[in-house]
């Protein structure tokens, strides 16, 4: 049997992936430029016609973060997804079940703000993504898709590395690839797991004390020693979830930092960049956090400047300035509130911030 | 032996027919609500019920927040404490994707009838086969004392200090009646745990709110009607007292819904 190939939407995309992924639950409201994932899931029903996973809309992405809280903490593959603002009513939800140690798996397919903002697509989450848009020290791994295939893989992806760390995954995704049509390699049916966690809220049995799950600890000792423990946890997934793509960047002068549908932009501009004879590389994270700072520290030590590009004032230049610690110059490009540069204005950019 | 084993011993060769045994569903961490407070009652009559129903092993519940954000220090069972107001949205997340469990929630006037109003409102029009159990004292007692949806008119709190005003804070608010109008919801009664007849009749209520979700109908909402004598500035006496006579008169005992 041949590789199951088919041309999809990048939110039928995450959909598709979620149901062959063995979810249990996807909680969501619709909102656009994502409401496909839910339509999507409605028509295919699967709670009745495929897995038997279960798709509710919710009256709020308050609820719907909340309805993830609830399957999480009994150990269920539970998922939702949103777009900027629905996003930033789930960042409460989302603290608590950093705090409470729980996994799941939110999708954000950006747009551009702040406030109602713009249905287009926009890269202007970063901060509230990447730095913790919620309460409280805490941190959670962000997978930035470019393709619509990568944004399938990621759902996998994204809940394996939710389970093994107990810590909800967010995809970073835009309006972009959210909305545009590729091929996409569908993945075999993995059957819904119906594991029993130690940890989970599954009724208390004789044989076990009591699970309970909470983010709640009234004293500043057992809270700081939990901090404490989150905190080493959040220094493991540092140390072995870094995630990057490098283009042509072994014999690069200079390199771009890009990622999501502005690192597809990015990979014309090297293009234009190699015709003109101008030795440009492109590094792509793939995880914005853990942010691939090793990686591009070790890069500034050989290269001319960094030119960021993001649809945003500048969110993620302030990591990479953090990673090349004042060795090279690092500017940025980009476009706000819905506008996607082309590349040719990207190139032209490029050459008059480093090269006149 | 110890000196309570050697007490019973003693009351039961006294001709004592029945001894009282806290119920293995309640930890041995002593209560830390206020002497007089309903939540105690509250709690032990859920974790009897549960004991009893022979379900523990099939329970989940869902703790608030509010002076209740602590139950799980007491109930000896499987429990998630949710965000303020969202629990009924947790409970949902947990009775879709565990359907045999037996789920509940237990929250306070702020909880449920202010801040996770919207929450309430859907899980009950959605239908979802949960327990609500709501503990109304008209007052925010963890944080203070100060004005709920459920205050009385009149009624001083450290945020309506001159009395509630209906002018400038709103009328008093009753869940309870309008989700007894939602066709999601299966069983809707007002309760309360301030003597001993009405224990039992709560108890009742409870077993009932967990026995209807067998039959997969939809919430199954328990009110009880609570005094917070911390917050009343009363003594529990006297709180007991004002409650007959203020807080019954606007939330009427009684089954408001009954399985038709």
């Amino acid at each position: 049997m041949g590789a199951e190939i088919q041309l999809m939407k990048g939110n039928e995309a995450i959909a598709e992936a979620a149901i062959r992924a063995g979810a249990d639950a996807y909680f969501g409201y619709p909102i656009t430029p994502q409401s496909e994932i839910i339509e999507y899931l409605a028509h295919e029903d699967p709670y009745n016609k495929r897995t038997g996973m279960v798709v509710l809309q919710a009256e709020s992405e308050i609820a719907a973060i909340n309805m993830v809280y609830g399957a999480a903490a009994c150990g269920k593959k539970a998922m939702t997804s949103s777009s900027s603002p629905g996003i930033s009513l789930k960042q409460e939800g989302i603290s608590y079940m950093v705090g409470a140690e729980l996994p799941g798996l939110i999708v954000n397919v950006a747009r551009g703000g702040p406030g109602l903002g713009t249905i287009q697509p926009g890269q202007a989450d970063y901060f509230q993504t990447v730095k913790g848009g919620g309460h409280g020290d805490y941190n959670m791994i962000v997978l930035a898709p470019s393709t619509v295939q990568e944004q399938y893989d990621h759902v996998g992806l994204g809940f394996d590395l939710a389970f093994k760390y107990r810590n909800p995954v967010m995809i970073l995704s835009d309006g972009a690839i959210g909305q545009m049509m590729e091929k996409v390699q569908l993945s075999p049916q993995k059957p819904r797991e119906q594991k029993i966690y130690d940890w989970a809220t599954t009724g208390k049995t004789p044989d076990r004390e009591r699970n309970y799950i909470t983010s709640l600890f009234l004293e500043a000792e057992i809270q700081e020693r939990k901090n404490i423990q989150l905190q080493e946890k959040f220094k493991r997934m540092k140390e072995s979830e870094v995630r990057y793509e490098e283009i042509m960047t072994k014999d690069a002068d200079y390199i771009l930092v890009a990622y999501g549908i502005s690192a597809r932009i990015s990979e014309s501009v090297i293009d234009i960049a190699r015709k003109n004879g101008i030795k440009l590389g492109l590094l792509r994270p793939i995880t914005l956090w853990p942010f691939p700072s090793q990686r591009i520290f070790e890069l500034a030590e050989r290269i001319k400047g960094i030119l960021c590009v993001e649809m945003s004032a500048g969110q993620m230049i302030e990591d990479v300035q953090l990673a090349v610690q004042g060795k090279i110059e690092v500017k940025h490009y980009g476009r706000m509130g819905g506008s996607i540069a082309s590349p040719s204005e990207v190139y032209n950019n490029f050459i008059s911030l480093f090269l006149k | 032996m110890t000196d309570l084993e050697l007490y019973k011993k003693e009351l039961l060769a006294q001709g004592a027919e029945k001894i009282f045994t806290k119920t293995k569903n309640l930890t041995d961490t002593p209560f830390s609500y206020c002497g007089g407070c309903g939540h105690g009652v509250a709690h032990r009559l859920i974790m009897e019920a549960i004991e009893e129903l022979d379900i523990t092993h099939q329970t989940i519940g869902v703790a608030p927040v509010g002076c209740s954000v602590i139950a799980y220090d007491f109930m000896n069972i499987d429990v998630q404490q949710a965000a303020h107001g969202r629990a009924p949205a947790v409970a949902t997340g947990i009775k879709r994707t565990m359907p045999d469990k037996y789920v509940f929630t237990y929250q306070g006037d702020g909880d449920l009838a202010a801040i996770g109003t919207g929450e309430t409102i859907h899980a009950c029009n959605r239908g979802e086969n949960i327990a609500i159990f709501f503990i109304n004292n008209g007052i925010y007692g963890m944080t203070g004392g100060q004005m709920a949806p459920t205050t009385l008119p009149g009624m001083v709190s450290s945020t309506s200090p001159y009395g509630r005003n209906m002018d400038t804070h709103g009328y008093p608010l009753s869940l309870t009646e309008l989700v007894a109008k939602l066709p999601g919801t299966y069983y809707v009664t007002r309760q309360s745990v301030h003597t001993p007849a009405n224990v039992r009749k709560c108890k009742k209520a409870i077993i009932t709110a967990f026995e209807n979700q067998k039959l997969n109908k939809g919430v199954s909402f328990v009110e009880i009607v609570s005094n917070c004598n911390s917050g009343w500035k009363m003594t529990p006496v006297e709180a007991n007292k004002w409650m007959e006579e203020n807080m019954f008169r606007s939330y009427p005992l009684g089954d408001i819904k009954l399985p038709q």
